[in-house]
C-alpha cells in the first residue's frame, strides 16, 4: 500500500514538474528579466521586479510600443549563478526574448555574460560593478544602469575632504558590493588627501558582535568612518558607533528607509552619496532628471505604498526604458515593428545598436550617454551627497 | 540494477537509455533542457562521491563544496591566468584536490567518532572564505571571468549542445567506475565497514585506509565536476561553493538513495528539476513548496527515490508473475 | 588597546558565545534523545528573534511579555515540527530524518519570509541600560542552572537523560521514546528561541538569520560531540571569544575578514587535541 503511495507521489511530482509546452510565435515584444527576488539580494530584486511589472502595465495600457504590446517575463534567480544561467537560456531559447533586464547582482551578471554573448541578445544589468561592462570588448552585448562604485567613492571623498578630515577608518562588506568599494576606497584615498588608518571587513549576514570592530576604530585615531555595504551591516555599525563621537559616512547601499529604521536614532546625521532619486523634490526644476524621478516615485508609490520607491527600482526602470527607447528607434511604427519581430535575432542586434546610441537620456541614475566604449553611460555628477535629518534625506549642495 | 533485468533485455534497456540520453539535447526532442541537464550531470558527479562516502562508510561530509570549488578555481586560475591547457589544468586540479583530501583525511579518520561532519563543515567554511579573500589568486568576491572552453584539437566545446555530451561522458564514466568499485572486493569490503567496523577489521580490512580512499575519490569526482562547471559558465566566484551547496549535495544523495550509485542521478535530477520548476511555478512561494516536498518525499520514501522505484517495480513484477502462474 | 577595552571585548565574545551555546544545547538535546541532527535548530533561533520583534513592535506588548510569548510560540513550532514531520517518518533512517529537518527548515524560513517580509527588522531596545552583553550572559547562566535542575531533579528530565544514555534500556523501564523525542524537540526550540530573543537588541532580525546562528550552534554542539552539554557550552564560548579576538588582534593573516576561518581552526584544534587525548586514553586502557 505504502509503495503505491510512493509511486503515486512520484507521478504527481513528475506531472507537476513537466511544464506546459510554450509557443514561441507571438505578436508581442518579449523582454526577459532576471532578478533576485527571494534570495540574499531580495531587497534589490523585489523593487526591480515590481517596477518592471508596473511599467509593463503602463506601456500596454498606452497600446504597447508603437501599437505592439510588450510582455515582460520575470524569473527569480534566488541569487544563484547557475540558476541565473539556466534561466537566461530559458528566456532566450524557450521564451524568445529580444532583450534581458538584470540580473540584480554582480556575480550573477558576470555569470550570464557568456550566455548572452553567444546567443547575441542584449542585456542591461542592474548591478554596479565596473567589471560588468569593462572592458566592453568582453561582450558588446552587455550594458548596465547603476552608477559605478568609484563615482560614489569620489563623491563622498570629495565631501569628506571639504570637511577638513584627513584620517579615516573604512569598514567594508566582504561580498561583492563592499569588496568593490574597498578597492576603490583604497585607490582613491590619496587623491583626496585621506589616510586610511583602519581597514576592516565584515561579513554582512553573519556578524552580530560589532564591539571589537568599534574598539579598533576608536584606537586608530580615525576622524570618520566610511562604511561600504548594504543593510543591515552599516545600520548596526552606525548604531554601535553612536556615542563614540565619530561621524559615520555610508555608501549608496544605505539609500533606503530600511537603514533609517534599523539604525534608529543613530541614523541622524549620517551622510552618504546617492543617485538623485532620494532628493528628487529638492532638485532645481532645471534638472532634467527631476520630472522623471518625481513621476516614477508617484506612480510606483501609488501602487506599492508610500516611501517604497528606491534607487534599485530606478535602475530597473532605466534599463527597461532604454530597451523601450531602442525598440522605438529600430521600428518607429507598427508595420516595421511587426516585420522586425519575424527575425528575432536581427531585431535583437538592432536593439543592441540603438541602446549603444543612447545619448542624453535623463534616467533615474543620471543622464546616460552610451557609446561603443562606454556601456554604463554615466559620469561624475550623476550622484549627490545626502544627509539624514529627522529621518528624512536632505541634499547637501556644494 | 540491471542485473535484475534478464538476458538480452538488459542490453536493450541500456541501449534505449543511452539513445534517450543522446537525443535529449536536440531541438526536436528536449533541447530546451540541455542547460539544466548539464548541471544535473555536474551535480551527479559530486553526488556520487558523497553516496559512496555516506553509503559505504556511514560518515557524512558537509564540505563537498570545498572540493567542487577547488576544482573550479584550479581550472579557472591555471587556464585563465597562467594559460595552461584546460585538460592539463583539470588533471592537475583533480590531483591537487585529491592530494589535499588525502592529507586531511588521515588525521580525521584515525580518530574514532563522527568527526567527519564537523571537520568537513570547517573545511567548507575555510575554503569559502579563502576563495573570497585570496583575491590575488581567486579574483575575490567578483571572481574570474573569461575562462576558456575545453577543446580537442580544433573542436571546441563552445555551445551547450556540445558541452552536454562532454559533461555526460564524464558523468557516465564516473558512474561506471563507481559501480565497478561497488561490485569489487573493495566494494564489498566497503559495505562491510558500514556494517561493523570492528568486524571488518577482524577479517583484515584496514578500515581507516578505506575511508580515506573513498574520501579522496569523492574529492576527485567533485574536483572534476568543478572543472567542468568552470569551463561551462566560463566564470567562477565564491558564491556557488558555499555551505548551501554542500547541504544540497547531501540532500541529492539521500533523495536519490545512498545504497545505489545510480541513485545519484535520480537525486541530482529530482532536486534540480524540483527547485527550478518550482521556482517558475510558484514564484515567491518556491522555498516553502520546496521544503514541503522535501519533507514529504523523505517521509514517504525514506530510503530514497531510486530504492522506492525499484521496490515498486519489484512489487509489480511479483504480482504480475503470480497472475501469470495462476493463468 | 587598553586593558579595559580588552576586557569589554572579551565579555562581548563570551556573551556571543553564550548565544551559540544555547543554540548548540538545542542540537545536543535532540541528538542525545533521538540521534537526529536537527537542521531546523537555526530556525527556532530566528523565530525567537522575529517573534520577539513582532510582538513588541507590531502588537505593542511590553518587552518581557513579548520575549516570553516569542519563546513559547517557537516552542510550539518545535513541537509541531516533531509531530508533523518527524513522528510520521517512523521507519526512516537517521539520515533521512536529517533531510526532513532540512526540508522543514527551508519551509519555516520560507513561510516567515513570505508572511512577515524578507527585509531586515530593526533591533529591539536593550533590555536595560547599556550592556546587553551582561544580560545575555546572565540569562544564559540562569538557563543552564535551570537545565541542570531539570535534568537532575525532575521526573521528565531524568527520563530524558535516561533515554539519551540508553534508549532501549529506557524503554524497558517504561519510558516512552516518542514522548521523550517530543519533549526534546520542544525543549530545543525553547533554548534556540531564547538565544534568538536575547541577541535581538544587537542585531536586525531577519528571516534568514537562522542560517548563520544555526551553523555556529552546530559547531558548538560538535565540540561537545553532540553528547556533552558542558562541551557544547565550552565550544560555544570558545567560538565566540575566538571570533572577537580575531578582530581585536587583526594581525596580518588574521585579519577580520578571516574571522570565520580562524574560529573554525581554533575549534578543530580543540577537537583534535581532545579526541587524540581520548584515543590515547583508550589505547592505554
Amino acid at each position: 500500500m505504502k509503495h503505491w503511495l510512493s509511486l503515486l507521489l512520484v507521478a504527481v511530482l513528475v506531472a507537476a514538474v513537466v511544464p506546459v509546452v510554450g509557443c514561441s510565435e507571438s505578436e508581442t515584444i518579449k523582454i526577459g528579466a532576471l532578478f533576485d527576488v527571494t534570495g540574499p539580494n531580495s531587497p534589490l530584486g523585489t523593487p526591480e521586479k515590481q517596477v518592471v511589472e508596473m511599467m509593463e502595465t503602463q506601456i500596454n495600457d498606452a497600446g504597447g510600443i508603437n501599437g505592439v504590446p510588450i510582455e515582460v517575463i520575470v524569473y527569480d534567480t534566488e541569487g544563484k549563478e547557475d540558476s541565473c544561467v539556466s534561466l537566461a537560456t530559458r528566456l532566450i531559447e524557450q521564451d524568445g526574448v529580444v532583450a534581458i533586464i538584470g540580473p540584480s547582482s554582480t556575480g550573477e551578471s558576470l555569470a550570464v555574460i557568456d550566455t548572452v554573448d553567444k546567443a547575441q541578445i542584449p542585456m542591461v544589468s542592474c548591478a554596479a560593478d565596473e567589471r560588468i561592462t569593462i572592458p566592453v570588448g568582453d561582450s558588446i552585448w552587455v550594458f548596465k544602469t547603476p552608477q559605478t562604485t568609484y563615482m560614489a567613492v569620489q563623491e563622498i571623498y570629495s565631501y569628506i575632504q571639504d570637511q577638513g578630515i584627513t584620517k579615516i577608518a573604512i569598514m567594508t562588506d566582504t561580498k561583492g558590493f563592499g569588496a568593490g568599494g574597498k578597492k576603490d576606497l583604497e585607490d582613491e584615498a590619496s587623491n583626496y588627501g585621506l589616510t586610511i588608518v583602519s581597514n576592516q571587513s565584515y561579513d554582512n549576514e553573519e556578524t552580530t558582535n560589532w564591539d571589537p570592530f568599534i574598539s579598533k576604530i576608536e584606537n586608530s585615531g580615525a576622524e570618520a568612518v566610511v562604511c561600504w555595504g548594504t543593510n543591515p551591516g552599516p545600520a548596526l555599525i552606525a548604531k554601535a558607533l553612536d556615542g563614540t563621537g565619530i561621524p559615520f559616512f555610508g555608501s549608496h547601499g544605505i539609500a533606503n528607509t530600511k537603514f533609517i529604521e534599523v539604525a534608529g536614532d543613530a541614523a541622524e546625521g549620517v551622510i552618504f552619496p546617492v543617485g538623485k532619486m532620494l532628493v528628487a523634490d529638492q532638485l532645481p526644476d532645471s534638472d532634467p532628471q527631476k520630472a522623471v524621478l518625481l513621476q516614477l516615485k508617484s506612480d510606483y508609490e501609488a501602487l506599492y505604498g508610500e516611501g517604497t520607491c528606491n534607487t534599485f527600482a530606478g535602475h530597473a526602470y532605466d534599463a527597461l526604458k532604454m530597451v523601450q527607447m531602442a525598440v522605438e528607434e529600430v521600428a518607429p511604427d507598427k508595420e516595421t515593428l511587426t516585420e522586425e519581430l519575424k527575425d528575432r535575432k536581427a531585431f535583437a542586434a538592432k536593439i543592441r545598436t540603438e541602446i549603444e546610441n543612447i545619448e542624453g537620456f535623463a534616467g533615474t541614475g543620471g543622464v546616460f550617454n552610451m557609446s561603443p566604449d562606454d556601456h554604463c553611460g554615466l559620469s561624475k555628477g550623476c550622484m549627490v551627497v545626502v544627509k539624514i535629518v529627522n529621518g528624512e534625506w536632505v541634499w547637501l549642495q556644494d | 540494477m540491471l542485473s535484475r533485468v534478464r538476458g538480452k533485455w538488459s542490453y536493450l534497456a541500456i541501449a534505449a537509455l543511452l539513445l534517450f540520453l543522446v537525443i535529449i539535447p536536440f531541438k526536436w526532442f528536449l533541447g530546451q533542457y540541455t542547460v539544466i541537464l548539464i548541471f544535473i550531470g555536474i551535480h551527479t558527479m559530486v553526488t556520487v562521491g558523497l553516496c559512496l562516502l555516506m553509503g559505504y562508510t556511514g560518515q557524512i561530509s558537509l564540505g563537498q563544496a570545498a572540493f567542487y570549488g577547488l576544482g573550479a578555481y584550479f581550472s579557472a586560475v591555471l587556464t585563465k591566468t597562467h594559460g595552461f591547457n584546460p585538460w592539463l589544468a583539470m588533471l592537475v586540479a583533480a590531483l591537487a584536490t585529491g592530494g589535499f583530501a588525502y592529507a586531511i583525511g588521515f588525521p580525521i579518520f584515525r580518530l574514532r567518532g563522527n568527526y567527519l561532519a564537523l571537520a568537513t563543515l570547517g573545511l567548507g567554511i575555510i575554503m569559502a572564505v579563502l576563495f573570497r579573500e585570496l583575491d590575488q589568486f581567486t579574483g575575490g568576491p567578483t571572481g574570474i571571468t573569461g575562462i576558456p572552453y575545453l577543446s580537442i584539437g580544433g573542436f571546441t566545446f563552445d555551445s551547450p549542445f556540445r558541452r552536454y555530451f562532454l559533461v555526460w561522458f564524464f558523468c557516465l564514466a564516473v558512474l561506471l567506475v563507481s559501480q565497478n568499485i561497488v561490485r569489487s572486493r573493495t566494494g564489498r569490503a566497503l559495505r562491510a565497514v558500514h556494517g561493523s567496523e570492528s568486524a571488518a577489521e577482524s577479517v583484515g580490512i584496514n578500515v581507516a585506509q578505506f575511508k580515506v580512499k573513498v574520501f579522496v575519490l569523492s574529492a576527485v569526482y567533485a574536483s572534476l565536476a568543478g572543472s567542468l562547471y568552470a569551463h561551462h559558465i566560463t566564470y567562477v566566484n565564491p558564491s556557488p561553493f558555499g555551505f548551501l551547496f554542500s547541504v544540497m549535495v547531501v540532500v541529492m544523495a539521500v533523495v536519490g538513495g545512498l545504497a545505489s550509485v545510480w541513485g545519484a542521478i535520480f537525486g541530482a535530477a529530482t532536486v534540480r528539476i524540483l527547485s527550478d520548476e518550482i521556482l517558475l511555478r510558484f514564484g515567491e512561494w518556491d522555498v516553502i513548496v520546496y521544503g514541503l516536498i522535501l519533507v514529504l518525499v523523505m517521509v514517504f520514501m525514506p530510503r530514497g527515490l531510486f530504492v522506492a522505484l525499484k521496490e515498486a517495480y519489484e512489487r509489480w513484477r511479483l504480482t504480475h508473475r503470480q497472475r501469470g502462474a495462476e493463468a | 588597546m587598553s586593558p579595559e577595552q580588552f576586557v569589554d571585548n572579551l565579555i562581548s565574545g563570551v556573551a556571543q558565545g553564550s548565544v551559540y551555546a544555547l543554540v548548540g544545547l538545542g542540537f545536543t538535546i535532540i541528538y542525545t534523545v533521538t540521534r537526529i541532527i536537527n537542521f531546523a535548530q537555526g530556525e527556532f533561533v530566528m523565530l525567537g528573534g522575529v517573534f520577539s520583534f513582532l510582538l513588541f513592535s507590531s502588537v505593542g506588548l511590553p518587552l518581557p511579555l513579548a520575549l516570553l510569548l516569542a519563546v513559547l510560540a517557537a516552542t510550539v513550532v518545535g513541537a509541531v515540527l516533531y509531530l508533523l514531520a518527524i513522528r510520521p517518518a517512523r521507519q526512516a533512517s537517521v539520515i533521512s530524518l536529517i533531510i526532513i529537518t532540512i526540508g522543514a527548515s527551508t519551509f519555516i524560513r520560507g513561510v516567515v519570509g513570505q508572511i512577515w517580509g524578507k527585509d531586515y527588522m530593526p533591533p529591539l531596545p536593550h533590555f536595560s541600560g547599556d550592556n546587553q552583553w551582561l544580560w545575555i550572559i546572565g540569562i544564559t547562566l540562569v538557563v543552564m542552572v535551570a537545565l541542570h535542575l531539570f535534568f537532575s531533579r525532575t521526573m521528565m528530565g531524568k527520563a530524558l537523560k535516561a533515554c539519551s544514555i540508553n534508549r532501549q534500556a529506557a524503554s524497558l523501564v517504561g519510558i516512552d521514546a516518542r514522548s521523550m523525542a517530543f519533549t526534546s524537540f520542544a525543549l530545543a526550540a525553547a533554548l534556540g528561541a531564547i538565544g534568538g530573543a536575547v541577541i535581538t537588541p544587537l542585531t536586525a532580525p531577519h528571516f534568514r538569520m537562522g542560517l548563520t546562528l544555526g551553523l555556529k550552534g552546530f559547531v558548538a554542539a560538535a565540540v561537545g560531540d553532540f553528547r556533552s552539554q558542558v562541551g557544547t557550552v565550552v565550544g560555544g564560548v570558545i567560538l565566540g571569544i575566538a571570533e572577537a579576538m580575531v578582530v581585536v588582534l587583526d594581525w596580518g593573516p588574521f585579519a577580520s575578514a578571516y574571522k570565520d576561518v580562524i574560529a573554525m581552526l581554533v575549534l578543530l584544534l580543540v577537537l583534535f587535541f581532545r579526541s587524540s587525548r581520548g584515543a590515547a586514553q583508550e589505547a592505554a586502557s
